[in-house]
């Protein structure tokens, strides 16, 4: 077994994990790249099929290659797509930052589909190499009902044996590839032939390396137009995926602060 | 040295960072990310801002202290796993927590590495975290240990001083059967026989720590051992039964006949299911795969397929070795879940065979575990589990405990089958398949026991049937245990000497315990006058204990004496009368204090009621799920 295949095994026990422990259970569908991997992932798991709804929770600022990449692989891969709303930025903490505010806004939308339809486990597709307190992420990550992220008080985690909700009103979130990293996935894009929307590829000399909201993702100077080209990039590249969102800049604490809240 | 972020398409080897805490890890790690060029552009800049904004000069450890606490407060708060590339080979350093209270972030992180750096601070020798570190390293079954001697600064690189701290050091790890594979002695903060040769300790010959870091081997292929599938789903899509698991020892081949669990049904593999691959013949240890079975027999979860002639150990008692996670202690008697790969087994804790001393690092019988302890125990369980015994570098035979609240609370490499010894009460408890969930569920709130302590006369009965009956008129379910109604049944034997009330505490405690298991509000009102006594009692009912002080002076007691007992008390007809000629120990820190020396009885009750019933309260979103 390669590398590849070990993450592609522990991310399809971890998903059988959470079909078994967890219902109802949904994964977010972004649309980015890794997120189409965490449905791959879950064919590979379930023989073919995804035996539980994906769920959009749309900021409305997405880029229009998005939507239409949406519609068209939901149908492809008979998916059970479940739509999501965010409430307006006004209604978001004015303490964050303008971009982290407004970022914010999907938390609120996931937590009220969450509750919406009751949800035991959502699957999501964080990983621990894009951002330090992602890093410090258990596979199964237990939300009280306030769905805040107890970063002092996370249980062990060890020897594939994962939290299971044990109070009423409590998630879990479940992340199959918090192991893996950016190239990780690039590569297996390539060995899978996964589809991706356009947007990651170069046009006139940029690229987006991370697909957010359109008015707080900027893209990178690149010239890689295949999936190839954008491996062999990685390869060499020495800025970290994230470097084109803006919360993450705006302030020390500020990606922190919307995790504990929530945000994925 | 320039070189690529990211390059091998081999699996990274997990190597973990453990050691007291402020003996440098995270300073470790950051240098070894520095000075080995594996950081992302900006990051430095990053790190000198941060630490400038809290005063520091450059603190290395902020790099993987990424949360505010852990910056602010100067310490690891949880693990953190960042790759780490050196001459092609790919690692994934684990940096684990040193405080004593963060253990269980520890075994998280640590669990599966190939091997570990044990950072010992060089002026300061092994402290309580160094010794704990090394047990647990030695538990999990990472074999191969390299200790960095850091901070050799200190020591003015001193060899005389710096070998006098190795063979300290070594001795330790000799104590807990514990090699260590390399010392090195090291400045982290100054990049000193990290990535480059010390310039200041001519007289060391041994490799620098990327030098020893190259040399851990690889993981052992586990594909050669006897077949152990155990089954962790089992599915069926368009009228097709699929069995879903991963491959933990040895391979699986079409057409090979497979024993299915403790029934022992053979089957065949008929097929190899998968999506989007090319199709298979055979699948090796590390896999998750799908099976069909000829004949289509129905396994369950946690069923363990494995070859006819190389079946596991089958043993309902079973000897382990233990970690123990929870912050109270563990006792006998205790049940738990056994959580083995898939399978789940109810057990009870029937003996603490030996208890592992930290500070002396010798191993003593004992009656309990204490909180992030070690020991050896005996587990009983209801059914027969199968299993293969833990031995480093494999996966088998690594289980944990989890509690009636789905928590885990301890780590149990297995040793062996247990012998019962002569004479020894086996008892094999049974286990509830009605969950603690479903009762509240069903009962629209928590169990509990609320337990009332005071003097005679201070009015524990009086307030717990007052709140007993306004609790029951709001719809919960919720019963007295009172003590004299106790004394004229269950505990009639029972006279007034310091064992016999101990055992009166028992024997209430133990009787609210399963009250308050079955989903009830259970009030306890018993004089209880030692410490000690409502120290047993917590310690038998566990989770939702709450102590409340009944407080009324004794001069207020003593002229109420409803029942006259001061009275006969004072004049010699009874002895051992609390508060008379036996002590009270009044609750230092109660959940709840009672005073009813003055003011009405009613306004009392109606405070315990309230707090009774805040404490029993289910989480605000409580629907019915489905
Ligand atoms: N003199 C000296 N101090 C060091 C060395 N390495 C680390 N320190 C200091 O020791 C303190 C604790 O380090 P830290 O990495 O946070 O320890 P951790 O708790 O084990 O992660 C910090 O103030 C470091 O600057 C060293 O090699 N020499
Ligand atoms: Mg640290």
């Amino acid at each position: 077994m390669d590398h590849l295949d070990q993450l592609e095994a522990q991310s399809v026990f971890i998903l059988r994990e959470a079909y078994r422990k967890l219902r109802p259970l949904a994964m977010l569908w972004s649309l980015g790249k890794d997120s189409n991997v965490m449905v791959w992932l879950a064919k590979k798991a379930f023989l073919g099929r995804v035996p539980f709804p994906v769920m959009h929770v749309d900021t409305g600022k997405k880029f229009p290659e998005m939507y239409a990449f949406r519609d068209e692989y939901a149908k492809k891969w008979d998916l059970e797509l479940l739509l999501g709303t965010c409430p307006p930025v006004e209604e978001m903490d004015p303490s964050l930052p303008p971009a982290a505010r407004s970022a914010a806004r999907k938390t609120a939308g996931l937590a009220a589909m969450i509750e919406k339809h009751q949800l035991q486990g959502v699957i999501a597709g964080i990983r621990r190499d894009e951002q330090g307190t992602r890093a410090k992420e258990r596979v199964f990550s237990p939300r009280g009902a306030s769905h805040k992220w107890d970063i002092r008080n996370q249980p062990p985690e060890f020897w594939d044996q994962y939290a299971t909700p044990h109070e009423e009103g409590m998630h879990i979130r479940v992340h199959p590839l918090l192991s893996w990293r950016e190239i990780d996935i690039w590569r297996y894009i390539e060995r899978e032939g996964i589809p991706l929307v356009d947007l990651y590829f170069a046009k006139d000399g940029k690229r987006y390396r991370s697909l957010g909201d359109q008015d707080i993702t900027n893209p990178v100077e690149s010239n890689a137009a295949t999936v190839a080209e954008v491996i062999a990039e990685l390869e060499t590249t020495r800025t970290s995926e994230r470097a084109g969102r803006a919360m993450d800049h705006e302030s020390e604490d500020a990606f922190e602060r919307l995790r504990v809240a929530g945000y994925l | 040295m320039s070189q690529s972020l990211i390059s091998s398409q081999d699996a990274a080897t997990p190597i973990v960072i453990v050691g007291h805490v402020d003996h440098g890890k995270s300073t470790l790690i950051g240098r070894l990310l520095h000075d080995t060029d594996n950081l992302q552009e900006g990051k430095v800049a990053q790190i000198i801002e941060s630490s400038k904004k809290r005063g520091l000069k450059i603190e290395w450890s902020f790099l993987l202290d990424s949360l505010q606490i852990e910056r602010d407060q100067g310490v690891t708060v949880d693990s953190t796993r960042i790759p780490f590339l050196l001459g092609g080979r790919e690692f994934v350093i684990v940096d684990a927590p040193g405080h004593r209270q963060f253990l269980r972030n520890m075994i998280t992180g640590a669990a599966d590495a190939e091997a570990a750096v044990l950072v010992v601070d060089a002026a300061e020798g092994a402290r309580e975290q160094t010794r704990r570190h090394a047990m647990l390293l030695h538990l999990i079954g990472i074999r191969h240990v390299i200790v960095l001697l850091n901070k050799v600064d200190l020591l003015d690189f001193d060899q005389k001083k710096i070998e006098a701290v190795e063979q300290s050091v070594s001795e330790l790890l000799g104590k807990l059967d514990l090699e260590a594979a390399l010392f090195v002695p090291a400045s982290a903060r100054d990049g000193d026989n990290i990535a480059a040769r010390s310039d200041r300790m001519p007289w060391y010959k041994g490799p620098t720590l990327t030098e020893a870091l190259a040399q851990v081997p690889s993981p052992a292929s586990r594909a050669n051992l006897p077949l152990r599938l155990p089954v962790q789903d089992v599915y069926r899509f368009n009228d097709k039964r699929y069995v879903a698991g991963r491959i933990e020892r040895g391979r699986v081949r079409v057409g090979d006949t497979v024993i299915i669990g403790t029934q022992k049904t053979p089957a065949r593999i008929a097929s190899i299911e998968s999506w989007h691959t090319a199709p298979q013949v055979s699948a090796v240890a590390g896999q998750s795969i799908a099976v069909t079975l000829e004949p289509d027999v129905i396994p369950d979860r946690g069923d363990l397929l494995h070859l006819p002639e190389a079946p596991p150990v089958e043993a309902s008692r079973i000897r382990t070795r233990l970690f123990w996670l929870r912050q109270e202690p563990l006792r006998v008697g205790e049940s738990f879940k056994l959580r083995l790969a898939t399978a789940e087994h109810a057990v009870t804790v029937t003996s603490i065979d030996s208890v592992l001393n930290l500070e002396d690092l010798t191993e003593q019988p004992g009656e309990e575990v204490p909180a992030e302890g070690f020991a050896e125990i005996t587990l009983s369980a209801a059914e027969n589990v199968q299993f293969d015994p833990f031995v480093p570098g494999t996966a088998d035979g690594r289980g944990v405990l989890v509690d009636r609240q789905q928590r885990i609370v301890g780590g149990a490499p297995l040793i062996e089958a247990a012998t019962i010894a002569a004479g020894e009460k086996v008892i094999h408890p049974s286990a509830s398949t009605v969950t603690l969930q479903d009762r509240e569920r069903a009962k629209g709130h928590r169990g509990g026991v609320f337990w009332l302590t005071g003097l005679s006369g201070a009015g524990k009965s009086t307030l717990a049937r007052g709140a007993e009956a306004a609790l029951f008129a709001s719809g919960l379910d919720v019963t007295v245990l009172d003590g004299d109604t106790l004394r004229s049944g269950l505990c009639k034997d029972l006279g007034f000497s310091e064992a016999d009330r101990t055992e009166n505490v028992r024997r209430a405690a133990e009787v609210a315990r399963i009250l308050r298991d079955a989903g009830e509000i259970v009030l306890v009102a018993l004089i209880s006058p030692l410490q000690s006594d409502r120290a047993l009692a917590r310690q038998v009912i566990g989770d939702g204990f709450a102590e409340i002080f009944v407080d009324a002076d004794l001069t207020t007691c003593e002229q109420r004496d409803p029942k006259g007992l001061y009275a006969a008390a004072r004049s010699g007809k009874i002895t051992g009368f609390t508060g008379i000629d036996a002590p009270y120990e009044a609750p230092q820190s109660p959940a709840l204090h009672l005073k009813t020396s003055s003011g009405t009885a009613e306004s009392v009750v109606k405070t315990l009621a309230a707090f009774v019933k805040d404490a029993t309260t289910l989480s605000s979103v409580t629907q019915v799920r489905s």
